[in-house]
């Protein structure tokens, strides 16, 4: 009954998020100077006629909200329109039914665009932060366990260094490197071209495109889970119940992973939750660096080629993502800790 | 006589913190246990009681070291034995029962899972199923029930929890039971209960138990012997009777002043006026001198021996030393 | 005894820093790159806004007694590009962190201090913010407005203070509730007396801590813009010169010098107020140095070993 109320009060909270998120979107892309919407209006690439059914189709004739035009505020003529014929709530009718808006680059549906992407991203960012939480967990234990010697010291360092690293450089010296040394590829997720025999053959060519990118990501964010980790550890192995466990006669193994490790992992959690949006940071570096076909490449070249639609899309589904993982982190917590699952 | 079940002799531990000289928390300090005796350990907040249990168990924090003495558990040198040897003996021959429960049990893990946890690790041949068994077995002793073996420490009343660390703490039937100060933070009738329930286990299995206490009514009750330590050192050690009748050493009889009435003994210690020293800046004769009532110069000069009144009746004070 | 707190005095932190190695490490290296970004135009070897003419032999040199480290795809001096940009990422980082600690401040501090309706709107709001992924906010709001070094600063600073917020709550809201605070209160001192005197003194190094912290964020945040494409045209910046070197053909060129040298540039900063918060961190909340299961071989150090049986 309890943890029914909870799950319905997480899924309200990201509910609102959600809708919070949508309604910034609209507004930073109607209301900011510079107005993109319109100015999209003017790019030379589109024909009148298709001009004409934007307006329509996105109501940029009509006022942004009831009495607010966007580029005239004080026009107070127009408060008697109907609310719903507004920019505001056709963007928001069009967002239920999944329109998200003509690329003005491709001149085809975001939405089409960005689904296949929105997968790429996530495979990257999943072999990425899999590969970050395993190692930064287990040095961040050794580093604890082994506080004050040389062991800790040196795993702290690499770990300040490693959080210090702008994603983008350490990608692009990776590629550097990889390319030349190990004729790595420059980049993409699959050689272009390429008629593969197996799918096997298939899957070897994606993890060679994989291996660079990935191993950027976790270099970058096992630094973090490393500090994060250690510090927890820290505490917690100071705790009663650690002396406890080893008056209990256990082996030094067994309390690190049955009750250090398990009283970590609540806060690690926390963590990982919180380190959401970096990760989404990371994705778009990482993605322009090695021209990966995700959301976050999507945003740099949306950015480069003034492609607003594209970059209002492919924002929303980012911020998005990120408030479900979130919840679905806030759930898993409850999960893992005994003291707010309710009986 | 029989060998002692527990023989520690001439123990001593210094802490050593950066920058600062040796803190002597504990020195030269013996006694002996045998089998199902009860000790009471009572002294000052501070004056080493719990700094000696977890030297017994070797389980001192980094900047402990044990610089003399020796612990012979069965005639058996455990400051000898290596860190694995010691593992063993831990919690299978002698147990812990912790200051504060609350914090002495993990709190993302079942109770019963705790203490099958021990169970398993000391009776290697168990079976999971049988482990439970036991854990169930050792839940209902201690009045908890078997049903609550799945819940974790916070749905646990301060009480309960107490009685889960002593059903803990008899996972592998030990033969000696340390218990810190179980009682603190209880209000006065869970105290009571807690003491009765570990005085009836300890009749019924057969066990010894040192019971560290602030609390000279508890000694009382259920103790065979005292050891009074102030400062470190031993004040005073013998039976529960001659402490309560003839208490020889000062600090002893000023604890005993602080509690008159036995019947209501749960007032707090700290009517002998004053505060133990320093344990890095001890004085250099007596370290009971600036605080005793009966000093006189010798007391600051020179350090009183441990004078043996009778075989089982010793004081360190320089009064004594004529008697004995 | 009371529960004053123990405000650390300046004497006792200076001897606590000086004896930190990380926290001197930093600040040593923050003083390198302070002098180079203040020095620059008598450090640099060229004038990094003076026009070359581009030629194929001056554009992508290799490093030479000419040029230290080489030249870009503009035929400019690396090493002149790479002083002079130690000054943007200096810039943005001070200012947009400055504006960003202010704000968690204000609203930590208000939302922890004054709580009820107040607090749970404000939370609220920091919640909401806190799970909306910043570069990709920044991105957008640079990309839509138009990337000058205010800008830059602006968005950075006014989207960057959501842990702030949230850290100094928790600990103006377990300052409230101590004994001196609830006293100068019944005895009727007014908020902002409490708020000066009591609450904010005691947030205050939390809040240096964390600024040291934001800054290093705010150089990461702004590099990453540069190298977008989003960097003020009329400056040079460390990320802007990686966003050069990689679009035109630096990587193909095997420039090297251009793709590593203002990288370094970041990480030194970066790692430079990295270590130096961490190192405050370890001053202003010495935590124990053992804890249970750290390894202590000399727990039994007597004098003479003891048979193992008698
Ligand atoms: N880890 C440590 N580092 C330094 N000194 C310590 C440490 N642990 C204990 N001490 C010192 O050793 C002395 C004895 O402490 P101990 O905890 O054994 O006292 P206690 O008799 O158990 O007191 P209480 O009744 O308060 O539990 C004290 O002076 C204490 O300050
Ligand atoms: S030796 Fe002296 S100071 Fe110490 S207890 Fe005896 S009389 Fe008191
Ligand atoms: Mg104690």
């Amino acid at each position: 009954m309890k943890s029914l109320r909870f799950l319905a009060a997480r899924l309200g909270w990201a509910f609102l998020t959600i809708l919070f998120v949508v309604t910034l979107n609209f507004f930073i892309f109607r209301v900011l100077p510079g107005d993109p919407a319109r100015a999209g209006l003017r790019d030379p690439r589109l024909t009148r006629e298709a001009v004409e059914a934007i307006r329509v189709r996105f109501g940029l004739d009509k006022p942004v909200i009831n009495c607010v035009q966007a580029l005239n505020p004080f026009e107070a003529g127009d408060c008697l329109v109907n609310p719903l014929d507004t920019q505001f709530f056709i963007y928001f009718g069009n967002l239920l039914r999944g329109e998200l808006g003509i690329s003005y680059h491709t001149n085809r549906p975001v939405a089409d665009h960005l689904g296949q992407m929105l997968w790429n991203t996530v495979l990257l960012i999943g072999a990425g932060q899999v590969l970050a939480i395993l190692l930064g967990v287990a040095l961040g234990v050794l580093a604890a366990w082994k506080s004050r010697t040389r062991i800790d010291v040196g795993a702290l360092l690499f770990s300040l260094l490693a959080w210090s690293l702008p994603t983008f450089w350490l990608g692009i010296i990776l590629l550097f490197w990889g390319s030349s040394r190990f004729g790595l590829p420059i980049g993409g997720k699959l050689t272009p071209g390429l008629p593969f025999v197996s799918q096997a053959a298939m899957l070897k060519d994606l993890g060679r495109h994989l291996l660079l990118p990935t191993l950027t990501y976790t270099i970058v964010f096992l630094g973090e889970y490393m500090l994060i980790m250690r510090s927890t550890l820290l505490d917690i192995l100071s705790e009663d119940f650690i002396l406890t466990a080893k008056a209990k006669g256990l082996r030094t193994f067994q309390i690190l992973k049955d009750h250090a490790l398990r009283n970590a992992m609540l806060p690690m959690v926390t963590l990982i939750a919180l380190n959401l949006g970096f990760t989404v940071a990371g994705a778009i570096q990482i993605e322009t660096v090695f021209s990966w076909p995700g959301l976050g490449g999507a945003v740099f070249n949306a950015v480069g080629q003034r492609d607003y639609p594209m970059l209002q899309g492919a924002f929303l589904l980012l911020a998005v993502s990120v408030i479900l993982a979130n919840l679905a982190a806030d759930l898993l917590y409850s999960l893992l800790d005994p003291r707010v699952r309710v009986d | 006589m029989t060998s002692p079940l527990l023989d520690v002799r001439d123990l001593s531990v210094d802490f050593h913190l950066p920058g600062r000289p040796p803190g002597h928390a504990v020195s030269r300090v013996g006694f002996t246990l045998q089998p199902g005796e009860a000790m009471g350990l009572v002294g000052e907040s501070g004056c080493g009681k719990t700094t000696l249990s977890l030297a017994l168990l070797r389980l001192l924090p980094p900047q402990g070291r044990i610089v003399s003495g020796s612990v012979k558990f069965n005639g058996r040198e455990l400051l000898a034995l290596s860190e694995p040897e010691m593992a063993n003996v831990r919690w299978k021959d002698i147990s812990m029962i912790f200051q504060g429960a609350m914090n002495a049990l993990n709190p993302v893990a079942s109770i019963g899972a705790q203490i099958s946890e021990a169970v398993r690790r000391h009776y290697s041949f168990m079976t999971p199923v049988e482990a439970r068994t036991r854990t169930a077995e050792l839940l209902d002793m201690v009045g908890i029930g078997a049903a609550r073996a799945g819940q974790y420490p916070h749905q646990y009343s301060g009480g309960m929890r107490q009685r889960a660390m002593i059903a803990m703490a008899l996972a592998c039937s030990p033969q000696i039971v340390i218990a810190d100060e179980p009682t603190t933070a209880l209000d006065v009738m869970i105290q009571a209960q807690i003491l009765d329930l570990l005085d009836r286990l300890r009749r019924e299995l057969g066990l010894a138990v040192i019971f560290v206490t602030h609390d000279l009514g508890v000694v009382a009750e259920l103790c065979d012997k005292v050891l009074v330590m102030y400062a470190g050192v031993t004040a005073e050690y013998a039976g529960v009777d001659e402490i309560y009748n003839q208490p020889r050493h000062p600090y002893t009889q000023e604890l005993l002043k602080a509690f008159p009435d036995l019947s209501r003994p749960r007032a707090a210690l700290n009517s002998i006026p004053g505060y133990p020293p320093r344990i890095d800046a001890l004085p250099p004769g007596c370290r009971f001198a600036p605080r005793c009532p009966a000093v006189f110069d010798r007391c600051h000069i020179d350090q009183p021996a441990l004078h043996a009144l009778t075989p089982e009746h010793l004081a360190a004070c320089h009064l004594v030393e004529s008697e004995s | 005894m009371t529960d004053q707190p123990t405000l650390i005095t300046g004497r006792a932190f200076w001897r606590g820093f000086r004896r930190n190695r990380i926290a001197v490490a930093g600040l040593a290296m923050l003083l390198i790159a302070l002098a180079a970004a203040v020095f620059a135009p008598a450090v640099a070897p060229y004038d990094p806004y003076a026009p070359v003419a581009i030629t194929v032999e001056s554009i992508y040199q290799r490093p030479g007694p000419a040029h230290w480290l080489g030249t870009d795809d503009a035929g400019k001096d690396v090493l002149s590009n790479f002083i002079f940009g130690a000054r943007v990422s200096l810039t943005v980082g001070i200012f947009a962190s400055f504006i960003s600690v202010v704000i968690g401040g204000l609203i930590g501090i208000s939302a922890g201090y004054f709580g009820g309706r107040l607090e749970r709107w404000l939370m609220r709001f920091t919640d909401f913010m806190l799970v909306i992924p910043d570069l990709p906010l920044i991105v957008v709001i640079v990309a839509i407005t138009r990337p000058s070094l205010t800008n830059i600063i602006l968005v950075i600073g006014l989207l960057g203070w959501t842990t702030t917020a949230r850290l100094v709550r928790s600990q103006t809201l377990s300052i409230k509730e101590r004994k001196f605070v609830l006293r100068a209160r019944s005895i009727g001192a007014g908020h902002l007396h409490i708020l000066r005197r009591h609450i904010f003194p005691l947030v205050l190094p939390l809040l240096v801590v964390n600024s040291v912290l934001i800054i290093s964020l705010a150089i990461l945040n702004e590099s990453t813009l540069s190298f977008l494409g989003l960097s003020d045209p009329t400056r040079i910046s460390w990320g802007q010169m990686l966003n050069y070197a990689f679009e035109r053909g630096a990587m193909s060129s095997r420039a090297w010098w251009v793709l590593v040298t203002p990288g370094f540039g970041i990480v030194w900063l970066v790692l430079g107020f990295t270590l130096l918060g961490h190192g405050l961190e370890q001053v202003l909340n010495p935590r124990t140095e053992w804890h249970h299961l750290t390894d202590h071989p000399r727990m039994v150090s007597l004098p003479a070993p003891l048979n193992p049986q008698p």
